[in-house]
């Protein structure tokens, strides 16, 4: 499984450690709460509510440098919309990364 | 460039905050986390840029450029790539970005979107909204109508009544506002509290014109306009 990184915020950032600070706060907060509603569409069975939670989720996933998750992510997404649950727990584990690493920061 | 960031993600709107920030021809004037707001904050404020997540709850992007009369630019931000196409068919649409935003194509869109020469004339656009529809805010719902199916316009205090040939709403806004996002070529103003579709008209008695079940009273000064629209034999 690939680590998550601080290469796009980085660059971003420019060295500005307010502004990084700023932004991962931001993260640090949206993506639990994401995280929450994908799950509750997921156990509901609301595949397509869980595409778009996905979808939104993916940034998160792109913004760490997660490039092999993000296409995971990606192909998740489109069973998602079929209606099919393939691929779920990889996805679960890539969310599960991205939980332990925010809590590293 | 005075521009506006639409997108329902806090993260996204950091950075393409950031990222204007970096440039010294933008000037952020607002962030909105839903269409709606937007929309709203459009109707009072002229804009040169918008950035445009496509994929928002209940309402996409390219819902919100339809409601639009006179769109600004627009550069669209998406996680993903498969909305370029549907892109394409905008002519505000002045380029796609994919997250996550770098600098390098960031700055590329927004030399674009200063570059670009807008082809479409007010007059084609307002065409294009004539044969199109129109978006209704209520209770926080935006809702689509079908412009040539409205038949009359009634303005109530602050509020206005749309008639349209299945339903009634009752929506917060003026009837001059309701005037400009309607064609001229099918509404005329008959009363200063009347707005109809003269495609709908009936019968026209001295003061008055039938449209539908309504008996609508044509203000004197508004008459020879309304006679002059009629294919009078």
């Amino acid at each position: 499984m690939e680590a998550p990184n601080m290469s796009y915020i980085n660059q971003l950032s420019g060295g500005d450690i307010a502004f990084k600070n700023k932004l991962i706060g931001i993260i640090k907060t949206e993506f639990p709460e994401e995280k929450a509603v994908y799950f509750e569409s997921f156990a509901a069975k609301n595949y397509n509510y869980a595409a778009e939670n996905v979808h939104k989720l993916k940034h998160k996933i792109s913004i760490l440098g997660l490039e092999k998750s993000y296409k995971i992510a990606e192909r998740f997404e489109d069973h998602l919309k079929e209606k099919q649950t393939v691929g779920y727990e990889a996805f679960h584990e890539i969310l599960q990364t991205i939980t332990d690493y925010l809590e590293t920061l | 460039m005075n521009c506006i960031i639409i997108d329902d993600e806090a993260t996204a709107r950091t950075i393409i905050t950031q990222l204007c920030a970096g440039l010294p021809n933008l000037t952020i004037k607002g962030t909105f986390s839903n269409a709606i707001e937007a929309i709203k904050y459009l109707n009072q404020n002229e804009i040169d840029l918008i950035f445009l997540d496509i994929l928002m709850p209940g309402f996409t992007g390219f819902d919100f450029i339809q409601t639009l009369k006179n769109p600004p630019k627009i550069i669209l931000t998406t996680s993903d790539s498969k909305f370029a196409i549907e892109a394409f068919e905008y002519d505000c649409i002045v380029d796609y970005l994919v997250k996550p935003v770098t600098l390098s194509r960031f700055e590329k869109a927004v030399q674009k979107a200063t570059s670009v020469v807008t082809v479409t004339t007010p007059t084609e656009r307002a065409e294009r909204i004539s044969d199109n529809h129109l978006y209704i805010n209520i209770d926080r719902r935006l809702i689509k109508i079908d412009i040539a199916s409205i038949y009359l316009v009634e303005a109530k205090g602050d509020y206005i009544q749309l008639k349209t040939e299945t339903k009634n709403y009752t929506v917060h806004s003026t009837l001059k506002k309701i005037e400009e996002k309607l064609p001229d070529d099918l509404f005329l103003k008959i009363h200063r509290s009347y707005v109809i579709n003269i495609k709908k008209i009936i019968d026209i008695e001295d003061n008055s014109v039938l449209i539908k079940k309504d008996v609508i009273p044509v203000s004197r000064s508004n008459r020879p306009e309304l006679m002059k629209r009629l294919n009078l034999l």
